[in-house]
């Protein structure tokens, strides 16, 4: 029983491939776009790729440039930073494999361009400080008296931990703003902390403070800024249930105001 | 509350965090310095789980077993005072971090869910999925983003170190690092300073590590006089999947939930794995290993495997073996295992619940690291050094699943060392006279002395070269002849590194000035991990030599500690304080420990 699809591989690969890439000098220098040419190797992957090019950038016009620069560390899609644009996709360069592209365009030419919703610092490196701000702004984490020994935490349905441990799996890579419409940098927070409030909101210790995060999505830039365009589920590369969490987040926003305004 | 005590922090993983959390906690205030963000630090690999005997599962589990495992599985050469607190701490780290939000996997009843690892008869390894470092570390980083917004933790993300402060006197105070964009050289004044900056992994090239583990700040330490101990200790992961850029892990959770290891009888046997029947496959640990099996140590796995690929057994006559998870149900291994499925999916093409994994050995630990006393306390007053960076309680090989517990001890150990430490320490005249302008001044010198370098070497070259002669030599199998031909080749390329000019003329945010410096102090790190290696003629936990294939308790029974000088780096001993468990030779073929 193989109920797997069979990865697709290159069946005539050719020799270079080309990398066209949008490259910047420093933030608000004008774009640009340069190509290079390396060979190709089974089982390339973007990263291997730059990394080549690298070591000795020269443009397909044989013109000695600088070489790219972008963020990579863990490589293996779990650390989010060196996410980018592929052949007009976000997603991380790490897991772009080189054959899964040039099959899907049919091409010999992978084009790179940095994020477009972040301050872009060089080439392919964007600063995504906006993202812990709002963190922050969503009070993402659980209130503890202390963090000495007051032994175990609260019993809980391992669906429960299942349900949280999707959400608790967004590595903030950013993927979400990039393919949201609604989203320009300051004028809505997005899917992303949507969904971390959500997963402090669903744990038994979180709950107690719910209102705090609650709070954090209901100002200008707050949740009712969704246009429902449900981009954001459809990019993000750990799949998390983003359209649920604003869902979910939008009705216990509501069920607390009504509350509240049931107290007066 | 605030009480003028300033801490510097290096690094923000699981220690760094750890630490920064417990410092804000107790009033003070932290500048902790990362070279990315810190939720992107190396700690988000970490896959399989966290090892605590909260003894849930009626085996009689303890720490006191849990001590035991450990420095029997590290051969012995860990101080086993500090382990022991280690094993006394985990249940209640666990704890806290279940109670900050982790979402542990869980039983029927709602309680903690345990699972087995190696080297251990018991289920001691609390998880989340198969990607509990992560959740570990952003635990950690949500509380500390807290501090953050308390305005107790001051986050420097995008700066490297560069190095320490040191008055007169050998006395730390504070460090000297660089911004990542602009190269801005900035000195952080501290009353003491931790590092926390990890493994060392890409001095061997390719290997399991973020691209950020380069050891580089821990050789900067180093450099000024910080003990480097049991540098020769690196461990071979046994489950790697071997990539052009990277090795990524394959964590030994696959095993600890029934994987199993083996290749075709027949040599070069290429029938599909799955039509191979179950007589003519080899499953060589559980044959050799028959009371752990699959779930033998690491050192000992990876050795195996490199023997069986070496003899030309391995699959296809290549260096792979099959670590198949087949036999499992697929909707059990989507749950428990999930993440690191979908990363070898991802990067393979094969789905590794219908088709077995291809896998082989990889660098993927350092045992060795800063020398620390019981207090973490490294012997460089005002210096302290918490979690992978410090060597001080895995031995001669880590058991799985004790990188995490061990970051966090350490991390909860330094922060109140560095404390008290603050709080006592003279500061004198330290802060006037001048000593941090001029360590700023020798840093801006070697930048400068790295622009204008000019010459036909390539950094990126000479550290693929350095990683291949480090892996071809100094990793799994040891000879005294390669590990000299080791030491030269390094020097070597000391030599040729003088002679490196930059590619890069646009220097904002350039990679080729950090790059060259991480290089300069990783080629510094690599020959105490070589000579550490050749002097040590024995074989002990991840380190061996055919020529030596004993343990030897009557001369080697000690720490290696390596002090920097320009010549080469000079190595002493010291003996291991082994007052809890008796050294005995280490058997996993008979029957268990416990």
């Amino acid at each position: 029983m193989t109920t797997h699809h069979e990865k697709k591989r290159l069946e005539n690969p050719p020799e270079t491939i080309k990398f066209k890439i949008q490259r910047r000098e420093k933030e608000g220098a004008p774009q640009y776009w340069e190509t290079f040419a390396i060979p190709y190797r089974r089982n390339m992957n973007v990263i291997s790729a730059l990394m080549e090019i690298r070591k000795n950038p020269v443009t397909t016009d044989g013109k000695q440039t600088t070489p790219p620069v972008w963020d990579m560390s863990c490589l293996e899609q779990v650390c989010g930073i060196c996410t980018m644009v592929i052949d007009g996709r976000v997603r991380q360069s790490c897991s772009a494999l080189i054959d899964d592209i040039l099959v899907a365009s049919g091409g010999d030419t992978v084009t790179l361009q940095p994020m477009s919703k972040f301050p872009n610092v060089r080439d392919l490196k964007v600063d995504r400080q906006p993202m812990f701000e709002h963190l922050k702004k969503v009070h993402a984490w659980i209130d503890l008296d202390g963090t000495y020994n007051l032994g175990p935490g609260p019993h809980i349905p391992n669906e429960v931990a299942q349900v949280r441990y999707a959400y608790s799996r967004c590595m903030t890579c950013g993927c979400c703003l990039e393919a949201c419409p609604q989203y320009h940098g300051d004028n809505y927070i997005g899917p992303q902390a949507i969904a971390q409030a959500r997963l402090f909101n669903m744990h038994p210790i979180g709950k107690i403070t719910e209102e705090d995060r609650l709070n954090g999505l209901m100002d200008g830039d707050g949740i009712t800024n969704c246009g429902n365009a449900q981009n954001c589920v459809q990019v993000c590369p750990m799949s998390i249930p983003l359209t649920q969490a604003i869902y979910e987040t939008n009705r216990d926003i509501t069920l607390n105001a009504l509350l509240g305004w049931l107290k007066k | 509350m605030a009480t003028g005590l300033k801490i510097a922090i290096v690094g923000g993983g699981l220690a760094g965090l750890a630490a920064a959390m417990k410092i804000a906690e107790a009033g003070h205030e932290v500048d902790l310095i990362s070279v990315v963000p810190v939720k992107r630090s190396h700690s988000v690999c970490a896959q399989g789980g966290i090892n605590g005997a909260v003894n849930t599962k009626g085996e009689g589990d303890s720490p006191a077993k849990h001590l035991d495992d450990t420095v029997y599985g590290g051969d012995f050469l860990a101080n086993q005072p500090p382990v022991k607190r280690m094993c006394d701490m985990a249940p209640e780290i666990i704890y806290l971090f279940d109670r900050m939000g982790v979402p542990f996997s869980r039983t029927k009843e709602g309680l903690l869910d345990f699972r087995r690892f190696g080297g251990t008869m018991h289920h001691r390894t609390a998880f989340s999925g198969a990607s509990t470092g992560q959740q570990l570390l952003y635990a950690l980083d949500e509380q500390v983003r807290k501090w953050e917004v308390a305005g107790k933790v001051n986050k420097y993300e995008g700066w490297e170190m560069l190095s320490l402060v040191l008055d007169d006197h050998q006395v730390c105070r504070g460090l000297v690092a660089m911004n990542l964009q602009s190269l801005e050289l900035k000195v952080f004044k501290a009353d003491s300073v931790i590092m926390a900056t990890g493994g060392p992994g890409l001095i061997f090239g390719k290997s399991t590590n973020s691209m950020t583990c380069t050891g580089s700040a821990n050789s900067a330490c180093y450099q000024q006089g910080a003990r480097y101990a049991n540098g020769e200790f690196i461990q071979v992961h046994p489950t790697s999947i071997p990539g052009e850029d990277k090795l990524r892990l394959m964590s030994e959770s696959a095993r600890g939930e029934g994987g199993r290891v083996w290749v075709p009888k027949a040599d070069g046997d290429t029938r599909n794995p799955k039509d191979i029947p179950e007589s003519e496959r080899w499953y060589f640990l559980e044959e050799k290993y028959p009371a752990y099996g699959n779930l033998v140590t690491r050192d000992i796995a990876t050795r195996e495997i490199f023997q069986v690929c070496l003899e030309g057994h391995g699959v296809a006559g290549q260096n792979q073996v099959y670590l198949d998870l087949t036999h499992i149900p697929a909707e059990v291994l989507t749950e428990r295992l999930g993440a690191i499925l979908e990363i070898y999916e991802m990067f393979v093409g094969d789905d590794p619940r219908y088709v077995p994994m291809r896998i082989f050995p990889g660098v993927h630990y350092s045992m060795g690291g800063l020398w620390v006393d019981f207090e973490q306390r490294t012997n460089i007053p005002g210096l302290f050094a918490a979690g992978e960076c410090d060597y001080s309680i895995h031995g001669a090989n880590r058991l799985g699943a004790n990188s995490l517990v061990s970051c966090v001890y350490g991390g909860f150990t330094a922060a109140p060392s560095a404390i008290e430490y603050a709080q006592n320490v003279e500061r004198g005249n330290t802060e006037t006279n001048g000593i941090h302008d001029n360590e700023l001044r020798r840093q801006q010198e070697t930048n400068d002395s790295i622009v204008h370098s000019t010459g036909s070497e390539n950094q990126y070259k000479l550290h693929e070269e350095l990683g291949k002669v480090m892996t071809d030599n100094v990793t799994v199998v040891r000879y005294n002849d390669r590990l000299q031909a080791t030491d030269d080749k390094i020097r070597e390329l000391q030599e040729r590194f003088k002679r490196i000019s930059i590619n890069d003329s646009n220097l904002w945010a350039t990679q080729a000035i950090p790059h060259a410096r991480q290089l300069a102090n990783m080629l510094a790190l690599a020959r105490v991990i070589t000579l550490g290696a050749l002097n040590r003629n024995e074989s002990r936990g991840a380190h061996y030599k055919p020529d030596f294939p004993e343990r030897n308790d009557a001369e080697w029974l000690k720490t290696t500690i390596a002090e920097y000088a320009a010549e080469a780096p000079v190595f002493s001993y010291e003996p291991v304080d082994i007052s809890l468990v008796e050294p005995r030779k280490r058997d996993y073929k008979g029957k268990a420990a416990h």
